[in-house]
């Protein structure tokens, strides 16, 4: 698509070099924030003023202490285990759910859509004030379980609605010819519809992945006990001037450690969650 | 005869069934029967060993507790330790909540029992029989769709439901920081809370106050994201621009950084003492530092700038994948007639993108009313107003509940609160969703 310069008129070579200004400008301001991580993650200097863009008194020696002086590769495991269990039941229940209500003309269809759709509309604290209430009767309390079970829960309103707008876009003569073959509605689930809706699953996969390395409100609710922190909370204790471990150089490089995963399956998931997110759109016309 | 199974079943489960000998079917009601008696009893104390009077409802099963508890909210406080036998308040609500939610099913068993029983037996005298296991088969297939949906209805019910309801509820009492249990209990005040947020100035001034500026900042916030990411998704997609790809995977940096680590780094650049304050010091641009978080002007700027900074990359790929679905041809035609650049943008591309975005700008204004984290990591809600109760000036309704629910334990004011933002809201994207395609379908 690009055109190569000889081919411009003065006119247009003026906008490409505005265009890549721009583009340039935009981009250093991007970049900014994540070097300031980068490098005082290298730093050892403990002082928030001391943000930088290169690094100050140059160390790897962060890296090493979070995991030999704090808890960091606990929080990190219990993140992952949350995560991981969360994304699983997150797909089987929004799945399945979604291609009820996609599919199957049942009584009261419309009113229970309705129903889940404002539930997304509650704030989540008072809720927590609740649920916290509700651990607390049923000891769940410092429990990475409930975690799971919470998140998948709280994922559903938003999920039903795009997998469901998803298929409604895949053309039902599939299931249908299905059926004639003598499918069961299961075996159309899962031979047919699933492999169809890849693309919408793999970004409620993607998303549900990464909202627990995201959440720092539940937690910071439902659980108290270092050994069951997750990362979000075990950051947050870096950069809080009030904690006893507080530590910009931890925070940093901790941080470091968190992110670069998780950005780099982001950007390795870009197609599936442009595609997740534009399932949504075009539905306005 | 049939009123007789049906009788039977409405005293001892199943056994209108056993009289029909439908033998599964009356052993699965009386299953459940059995479990719901025995349930209640071993949750029970049902004796006099506590000392309390004999037949209190305290003692009774986790049933029966639960709707006395719910009804009076517990009658002795827990005045000392030296207190023994006391009653929690939040506890006994909460447990009633969920012992009423449980009944619900029972109930629901229990009617199907009953109809069941008397179906089955007129059916039986006229000369029909069902056996239970085809009948059980039966009744699967027909109600398929409702057992499917129910792990995803039961999971929603006792995570997002009862706590809205259980919120519902702490409104019409005294919950606050004067009233914590066990120490003391909780009353129902009826209508007392909203009447305070109404009449005391301090109350009505704070919510009025936060209330304006979190509709300016849902709105300035969802626009300014917007516009930032069609901006970057109309260069990025420029004809005259190459290494596309890569700009592209740079801009998505912000989107893929957890934001509380973005923010929080924000908010150590914004500090006084901080590298922007120290550039812009070494540079003579200005000569004392910049309050960038403790002015409220400047605090609120900061707050929509990183917000920008935030929320442009998902913006941007949604338009750019908007942008893909253009029919090229559209632009071939308009341009032949002599259309400039700037008009087919304004007359094709960009009516096209709001038609399709449309819900995704309206969910960005929703999400933004509430949204806690950029408020939270970046500012506190600070810098902090003598006019406002336990709020500062950039906290938006979200971040005032927060505090009022986790510093001042006002937990009825933000009950109030949610209620009010849960109204709004809902009403908002209701009537937004329900002229948007994915709803009217079907």
């Amino acid at each position: 698509m690009a055109v190569r310069p000889k081919e411009l008129g003065p006119k247009k070579r003026f906008a490409q070099v505005v265009i890549y200004f721009e583009l340039i400008v935009v981009l250093v301001i991007v970049l900014i924030p994540v070097l300031w991580i980068f490098s005082t993650s290298f730093s050892k200097t403990n002082s928030v003023s001391d943000l930088n863009l290169i690094p100050r008194n140059f160390t790897t020696l962060n890296y090493k202490e979070i995991f030999t002086e704090t808890d960091f590769a606990k929080w990190y495991r219990n993140t992952f285990i949350v995560a991981v269990l969360t994304m699983i039941a997150t797909i089987i229940v929004n799945a399945f759910t979604a291609f009820i209500f996609a599919r199957f003309p049942f009584k009261g269809r419309k009113p229970l859509l309705m129903f889940i759709m404002l539930f997304s509309m509650f704030p989540s604290f008072l809720a927590l004030t609740a649920i916290y209430v509700i651990c607390l009767n049923f000891n769940l309390l410092n429990n990475i379980y409930t975690l799971v079970i919470i998140y998948t829960a709280g994922s559903i309103p938003g999920n039903i609605f795009l997998v469901r707008g998803y298929l409604l876009n895949i053309p039902r003569t599939l299931d249908e010819a299905a059926f004639i073959d003598g499918a069961s509605k299961l075996q159309v689930f899962w031979r047919v519809v699933m492999p169809l809706a890849s693309p919408i699953l793999a970004f409620i996969a993607v998303t549900s992945f990464m909202g627990p390395w995201f959440d720092f409100i539940l937690p910071r609710m439902l659980i108290s006990a270092n050994e069951k922190t997750t990362v979000a909370l075990g950051l947050f204790k870096f950069v809080n001037p009030q904690d006893p471990s507080y530590n910009v150089n931890y925070f940093a490089a901790a941080s470091m450690i968190v992110a670069t995963p998780i950005a780099a399956l982001q950007m390795g998931f870009q197609r599936f969650l442009v595609t997740g997110i534009t399932a949504g759109a075009n539905k306005g016309e | 005869m049939h009123f007789l199974s049906a009788g039977m079943s409405a005293v001892i489960w199943g056994s209108g069934q056993f009289r029909n000998r439908q033998w599964l079917k009356g052993l699965f009601f009386l299953f459940v029967q059995a479990l719901l008696v025995f349930t209640e009893l071993i949750t029970g104390t049902w004796n006099v060993l506590t000392g309390v009077a004999e037949g209190h409802f305290r003692n009774c099963g986790f049933f029966i507790r639960g709707i006395w508890g719910l009804v009076t909210l517990g009658e002795i406080p827990r005045t000392s330790s030296q207190v023994k036998i006391y009653d929690h308040s939040t506890m006994l609500m909460i447990g009633g909540l969920v012992a009423i939610t449980l009944l619900i099913p029972f109930g629901v068993i229990y009617v199907i029992n009953i109809r069941d029983a008397y179906v089955t037996a007129k059916k039986l005298r006229q000369g029909e029989r069902v056996s239970s296991l085809s009948s059980i088969k039966g009744a699967f297939e027909r109600n398929f769709e409702y057992i499917s949906i129910s792990p995803g209805l039961i999971l929603m019910t006792f995570i997002s439901l009862l706590p809205v309801l259980f919120s519902l509820l702490v409104v019409f009492t005294n919950y606050n920081t004067n009233n914590i249990p066990p120490r003391n209990l909780i009353d129902w005040v009826g209508f007392r809370t909203f009447a305070d947020i109404f009449q005391l100035p301090i109350w009505t001034g704070t919510f009025v106050y936060l209330f304006v500026w979190t509709v300016i900042w849902a709105f300035l916030a969802a626009f300014t994201s917007y516009g930032a990411g069609l901006l970057q998704a109309m260069m990025i997609n420029s004809p005259l621009i190459r290494a596309k790809k890569f700009f592209r995977g740079i801009y998505m940096l912000p989107w893929a950084i957890p934001a509380y680590i973005s923010l929080l780094t924000f908010k150590n650049a914004f500090h006084s003492a901080g590298p922007i304050n120290r550039f812009l010091l070494e540079l003579g641009a200005v000569d004392s530092p910049i309050p960038f978080l403790s002015s409220t002007g400047w605090a609120r700027a900061c707050l929509v700038i990183v917000n920008m900074w935030l929320g442009f990359p998902y913006f941007m790929a949604l338009i750019s994948g908007v942008i893909a679905t253009i029919n090229p041809e559209i632009n071939e035609a308009a341009e032949i007639d002599g259309a400039s650049s700037m008009q087919l943008f304004r007359k094709i591309t960009f009516p096209y993108i709001i038609s399709a975005t449309a819900p995704q700008i309206i969910f960005s204004v929703t999400f933004n009313f509430n949204n806690f984290g950029a408020v939270f990591y970046l500012t506190g809600g600070g810098p902090s107003n003598p006019d406002l109760r336990f709020a500062g000036a950039t906290d938006i309704l979200i971040s005032w509940i927060y505090k009022l629910t986790v510093d001042q334990r006002m937990y009825n004011y933000a009950a109030a609160m949610s209620i009010f933002i849960f109204i709004l809201l809902a009403t908002f994207s209701g009537l937004n969703l329900r002229r948007t395609r994915a709803f009217k379908e079907d």
